[in-house]
């Protein structure tokens, strides 16, 4: 393996962020600190997604990395070669063949089950950050679940917009415990994070914090009683699959139009093929 | 005869610590009683601790040593000299008024609610039910009921009604006694102070005075005052108090 | 008569590194009974704002207890309770107005949610209910509702007290703590501001400590005054007695220097 450790860290390494991660899924939403180390690539990039994967990654795994949903981009490539080097293990594309996947800001539209790992990249674990940028304030409002500040932000969208306005990293409650940042996946996906059956595993690397919600976990978006959380239907459908019910991009084509395909390209392609 | 007021012994002095501790001794062994329905004048020349002793009686000035002992509606009695402020303060509201030489109100509360506050005051509202700070409707029908009854004494004081909007620091010296006067004796109070009640009026507005004394003392108050006007004196005291001698 | 809302004992207070050791404030003690308003003055360096601070749970003192009576009835000793029970009262039971109203308001919200705040912390779910109540609390301070949704940043300072005022007493505190409300402010704006307390005050039957240097604003508002010098309370009483006839030297210097209007 070119002289690298197993999935690249050091088991030292690989034990703290186990520890940490074992600390993090007893406390479902509770941000734990680790000993986040420096990765071959920037911050910014996915370096605490990485370590996560990382730690938990094993020979048996079978590895699909996505960014914005789509396995091709330049980031998941190089993820998902990195860790094919240094792991010797298996990569793939498809969902339905992944033990492990990573993303950034999507959770795949097919329903995964209790034998996969989903790995989230988060640039800002802190959901209070924008209002609350002192670290030991914000510790405080979550160690004492002072959490009017979180609805002050709703309240800010809807006084300004007329509803809440957070389409992306939308807050969520764990466990009906602690407020946390879901990472800035589309607020579409919210539900989806409710009751998975899968584990989810949160990694921040500049910012040197994990976190996770156990399978089968309470998740709710924050709201008001007469405001409720929704997702707005995007009113296309996918020009490739035909799909509605999927989140889709806007894409502006060479010649000036706009195509809305999904986002989820592996999702598309099954659709494809069941169409077909 | 059981004594509405009943002073004993009062010494006070005035230490100017800003003159090195020059003390000025003004009252010096005050003793006097005063009963319900009476009303004492205190007489003697000026600067020998008449108005001390009012602002003594009042509280807001401190006694060195004895007693002003009031004797209240209820039977118990309480040592003025030695009262905690809060309970100077109900006292104020209810049971003691004091009309000075100069009125001293806030600075802009229109004169008609200078008066109607001071029937608010002597029956403050119930914290408890008072229950929403942000609904003012029994607070205004309160205020409103007040405002009736100061305009109409204020009317019997002849203050032409287009001052009653507006704040007294504006108005003549008469003209501002006249809002003192009305504060002073809205509410009925157990023990009545006048300092000079009458400076600054003018004929028919000193008998409205000496009606409303005399409406008072048949009430039962018990009244302490300084007139310096012998006309005024002399219909309304039923006693003098000599400050020459004490 | 019932009982004290606060009771303040022994209290002393030296920040570290302090020069010769010097006590910002020492032996302080004194009541506040419901619906009472006292006001401490003292010039700079009197210590006013260390016992403000030290009532307010935020400084704890070195020396003395602050003892502070919940609206159930239990007493309890500020600084010996958790922070957690510290924290929940200063945003249900206590109202701190601060000198500078930028800290006292969230600048980067608007005025609507800086009232509707501690409702939503106290689990006010209903937006359209914190809208309501914020509006009526704008009115209530005399601001204009209409500006509800403005941010703070646009208000003058007159205006930002009497935000700062309204977002305290959203939750009817009993206990509310003034530092200098009206420094700063022009003279008109100083004046109105102090009969908005004032009549806040009388209304909600309000307890409040009021630190001002200016002694027109304690004889504006407060019951009772206690004067502060160096650190120690060398006056107190009812305040027209304290500034009628003063006793302690200091207090005579204090009132003898005011410049009259």
């Amino acid at each position: 393996m070119n002289g690298y450790n197993f999935a690249y860290l050091d088991e030292g390494t690989k034990r703290m962020i186990r520890r940490a991660l074992l600390k993090a899924v007893a406390v479902p939403g509770h941000q734990v600190p680790f000993g986040s180390r420096e990765m071959p690539l920037a911050y910014g990039w996915g370096t605490g997604g990485i370590q996560v994967t990382a730690a938990v990654i094993g020979q048996a795994d079978v590895l699909k990395v996505i960014d914005q949903g789509s396995d091709d981009t330049t980031n998941a490539v190089n993820i998902r070669r990195f860790f094919a080097r240094t792991t010797g293990g298996r990569t793939t594309e498809r969902t339905a063949e992944a033990t492990i996947i990573q993303t950034r800001h999507r959770i795949p539209e097919r329903p995964l089950t209790e034998a996969q790992i989903l790995v989230y990249q988060v640039p800002q674990p802190e959901p209070l950050y924008k209002l609350e940028a002192r670290r030991r304030e914000t510790l405080k409002l979550h160690a004492f679940a002072e959490y009017g500040l979180m609805n002050v932000k709703l309240y800010e969208d809807i006084a300004q917009w007329g509803r809440i306005d957070t389409t992306y990293d939308y807050p969520v409650l764990v466990n009906g415990r602690y407020v946390m940042s879901p990472s800035p996946i589309p607020s579409f996906d919210n539900p989806k994070m409710h009751r998975m059956p899968a584990l989810q595993l949160f990694g921040a690397g500049r910012e040197k914090r994990l976190y996770a919600i156990p399978p089968w976990t309470d998740v709710k978006s924050l709201d008001f009683d007469d405001h409720p959380f929704r997702i707005e239907p995007q009113g296309h459908a996918c020009a490739l699959c035909g799909c509605t019910a999927s989140y889709l991009d806007e894409i502006l084509m060479e010649d000036g139009r706009t195509q809305w395909t999904c986002s989820d390209t592996d999702h598309c392609r099954e659709q494809q093929e069941n169409r077909a | 005869m059981n004594p509405v007021l009943d002073i004993d012994g009062v010494r006070k002095r005035f230490t100017l610590h800003l003159r090195d501790g020059l003390q000025l001794p003004v009252l010096d062994g005050v003793s006097l009683q005063v009963g319900a329905g009476e009303c004492v004048a205190l007489v003697g020349p000026s600067g020998r601790g008449k108005s001390t002793l009012m602002k003594c009686l009042y509280g807001s000035y401190a006694v060195d040593e004895g007693s002003l002992w009031l004797h209240r509606a209820s039977g118990e009695r309480i040592d003025l000299a030695r009262a905690e402020p809060r309970q100077v303060l109900a006292l104020r509201r209810r049971e003691i008024a004091y009309v000075s030489q100069f009125l001293r109100s806030l600075p802009r509360q229109p004169a008609l609610d200078v008066v109607a506050e001071r029937i608010l005051e002597a029956d403050p509202a119930d914290p408890e039910t008072d229950a929403d700070p942000l609904d003012d409707t029994p607070y205004l029908a309160a205020l409103e009921a007040a405002r009736a009854q100061a305009g109409a004494l204020l009317a019997r004081l002849n203050l032409p009604e287009g001052l009653w909007g507006l704040p007294p620091a504006t108005f003549s010296g008469g003209e501002q006694q006249r809002v003192n006067i009305a504060r002073g004796f809205i509410e009925p109070a157990r023990l009545l102070l006048l300092d000079e009640p009458t400076a600054s009026l003018d004929a028919a507005n000193r008998r409205v005075v000496i009606e409303l004394i005399q409406e008072a003392r048949r009430r039962g108050s018990a009244i302490v005052g300084i007139f310096h006007d012998e006309e005024v004196r002399d219909a309304v005291a039923t006693r003098r108090f000599d400050f020459t001698e004490s | 008569m019932s009982h004290p809302v606060l009771r303040v004992q022994g209290l002393g207070h030296r920040f570290e590194g302090a020069r010769d050791g010097a006590w910002a404030v020492r032996e302080a003690g004194f009541e506040l009974h419901p619906g009472e308003v006292l006001a401490i003055v003292g010039e700079s360096g009197s210590g006013k704002s260390t016992l403000l601070n030290c009532i307010a749970g935020r400084l704890a003192p070195a020396e003395g207890q602050v003892l502070y009576r919940c609206r159930d009835d239990r007493e309890i000793d500020v600084h010996r309770v958790g922070e957690r029970e510290r924290r929940e009262l200063s945003r249900t039971e206590w109202g701190f107005v601060e000198q500078q109203a930028h800290e006292g308001l969230r600048m980067n919200v608007s005025a609507g949610a800086n009232v509707g705040e501690r409702l939503m912390g106290q689990g006010e779910r209903r937006y359209a209910a914190l809208r309501d109540t914020a509006t009526r609390w704008l009115a209530r301070v005399e601001l204009d509702p209409a500006r509800l949704d403005d941010s703070p940043r646009e208000f003058s300072g007159g205006m930002r007290q009497r935000l700062q005022i309204a977002r305290n007493l959203v939750t009817r505190p009993r206990l509310v703590l003034m530092d200098e409300p009206t420094s700063g402010l022009d003279v008109s704006v100083q004046a109105r501001l102090l009969d908005l307390i004032r009549l806040l005050v009388g209304r909600l039957h309000l307890s409040a400590i009021v630190v001002t240097h200016d002694l027109g604003v304690a004889r504006l508002l407060a019951h009772r005054t206690l004067v502060m010098r160096q650190g120690r309370i060398v006056e107190q009483g009812l305040t027209d007695r304290v500034f009628d006839d003063p006793q302690h030297p200091y207090t005579q210097l204090l009132v003898s220097s005011v410049v009259s209007a």
